[in-house]
């Protein structure tokens, strides 16, 4: 499959700081494609050169076959682009914005259908400076799609919003996608990453340290899962270290947290409980996520 | 061409919506005309040869205000669009810049001339001042001028840091011409002294060229203010066009 972005060995430095240090990777259409890592990582370099916006020191990248500073009249048809921080005028209302960057282009989207679709019907004629932050986002994101793009770039999309609203975003994504368009997002919310993309290429102080589907990379760590309950007052613990699936047993108090692995790991403590007659007032199991990941490769926690 | 009607209409609409440049453009100028009209009045007098004050003034204000827009505004909305990051989200679309600079330079075309109108119907509705060249080669002398302040704006625009830097640098240009140009008052007024220092100023040579046409010299009598502002336009215009980015 051709891909639809190609990155070999890119490198840009400010100064002495490397900002992205020998990044190679490649993009397949239809994919939601993620890049993580703290703020500071590289990841808005790596999107900008990617998009044009910024020349690399050295390395290529070719965005669907095409330079991304030469071609970039022709990939500006065929790519839309939410950049991490960019306006618009603060007295343009937003149907105007719509129907001003429609007349950029040559291949439209129904832009009135785009506003509904974001759930900004009744903000057409609001100024964007009224316009709440998420507004202000989806607007970006509308304006993004109007060329019916064939890929579309997201930079720390759901950065400022509040949970729901990120809930909300990430089901726009997905939809988006359904439509054949890829995806290349960037983010530093590890849950973000793991919730709404295909692959994930893990960006540390400018150099990949990791790139893969979110599972797999949750795999390769061979963590433990966990499985926490409390246990009632009255009632014995069973022994539950002889069960082949489980390596240890740690108590606090009423608190009870089983370590183990294996499909059936669970299930097998679930059900010697049940044979022990334990009640189980809760029950919840944990597994390693993408965070355990940066922290077990980068030997830092990824959370500011 | 699609892309050109549309910036330049919505560029259009958010100037009507701008408060401020809307009063410099338009208000401003009109006030000139009542307070200066009201302290001097339009009686002929030798020393404006036989003209009145406000009749030597409305190509005066013209300059006014052509320069208020070409150094102040130009430069002070492209600066603060770029720093907001308007230019930015502009960049990637396939909008030339040739097409966002023909829409801005248009608009501020159009606020320039709207602007003079004002000042002249106001002249002629209170003072009946006279005008005795032809609309034609004057409107044509606004644009000119007009085109010769703006590219020294959007010189200013392509080098100003900030939208704050570009403020400072307008109004350094303008505020010392405002008043020795022959724009905000008749040149006659001012001691030789500082009549010598008005002919290094860019300014005074639009307050000429527009004088002469307001009274209806022929383009061939003011050709040493036609060329000065030519070689501001060429030099200032080409900078301009090679150091601006959409960024």
């Amino acid at each position: 499959m051709q891909p639809v972005i190609q990155v070999e060995n890119l490198q840009k430095s400010y100064g002495s700081l490397k900002a992205v240090d020998n990044v190679s990777f490649e993009v397949y259409p239809g994919e939601i494609f993620g890049m993580v890592g703290p703020n500071g990582a590289g990841k808005t370099t790596t999107i900008e050169i990617i998009e044009g916006l910024r020349k690399a020191d050295f390395g290529t990248v070719h965005v669907l076959g095409m330079d991304p500073v030469e071609d970039s009249d022709q990939l500006a048809e065929r790519v839309g682009v939410q950049l991490q921080q960019s306006a618009l005028p603060p007295r343009l209302r937003a149907a105007e914005a719509v129907e001003l960057f429609s007349s950029f282009y040559q291949h439209q989207a129904d832009g009135n259908k785009l506003l509904d679709l974001l759930g900004l019907a009744d903000k057409r004629n609001t100024p964007f400076a009224k316009l709440s932050g998420g507004q202000k986002q989806r607007l970006f994101i509308v304006l993004a799609l109007l060329n019916q793009p064939e890929l579309v770039f997201f930079d720390e999309l759901t950065t400022g919003l509040d949970p729901q609203a990120r809930r909300s975003m990430w089901e726009l994504v997905q939809g988006i996608r359904q439509q054949g368009v890829t995806v290349f997002l960037t983010t530093h919310f590890m849950e973000e990453a793991e919730r709404l993309c295909d692959r994930v290429l893990i960006l540390d102080h400018g150099c990949l340290v990791a790139l893969d589907t979110p599972a797999a990379l949750v795999s390769s760590l061979g963590v433990e899962k966990r499985l926490v309950f409390t246990l009632p007052e009255d009632q014995e613990l069973p022994s539950l270290e002889g069960l082949p699936t489980v390596s240890r047993v740690e108590r606090s108090g009423p608190r009870v947290v089983v370590y183990g692995q294996g499909a059936r790991f669970a299930s097998s403590v679930v059900l010697a409980l049940e044979d022990a007659g334990v009640d189980l007032l809760d029950l919840r199991t944990e597994q390693a996520t993408l965070e355990d990941v940066f922290l077990q490769l980068t030997g830092r926690e990824m959370r500011e | 061409m699609h892309a050109l009607k549309h910036m330049t209409l919505v560029d259009f609409k958010l100037y009507l919506r701008e408060p401020i440049s809307t009063f410099f453009t338009l208000a401003f100028p009109a006030l000139l005309v009542l307070l200066f009209g009201a302290i001097y009045g339009n009686k002929p007098t030798d020393l404006f040869g036989g003209y009145g004050s406000m009749d030597i003034s409305m190509p005066g204000y013209t300059a006014l205000i052509l320069a208020t827009v070409g150094l102040l505004s130009i430069p002070i909305n492209m600066t603060s669009n770029r720093e907001m990051g308007v230019l930015r989200r502009l960049k990637i679309t396939p909008l030339r810049p040739l097409v966002f600079i023909s829409a801005d330079l248009t608009t501020n075309m159009v606020v320039t001339l709207l602007g003079m109108l004002g000042v002249v119907l106001l002249g002629w509705l209170i003072y009946r001042v006279r005008f005795e060249g032809q609309v034609i080669p004057l409107v044509l002398g606004v644009i000119y001028s007009s085109l010769a302040m703006f590219s020294v704006g959007y010189l200013i625009a392509s080098l100003a840091p900030t939208a704050r830097a570009a403020q400072v640098i307008g109004m350094v240009l303008l505020y010392p011409m405002m008043f020795l140009s022959g724009a905000g008052m008749p040149l006659e007024i001012l001691p030789a002294s500082l009549q010598r220092v008005s002919a290094f100023l860019p300014l005074t040579y639009v307050v000429r060229l527009l004088r002469g046409l307001w009274f209806g010299k022929p383009a061939s009598e003011l050709w040493v203010p036609i060329l000065v502002l030519g070689v501001i336009m060429v030099v200032c215009g080409f900078l301009a066009a090679r150091l601006f980015r959409l960024e």
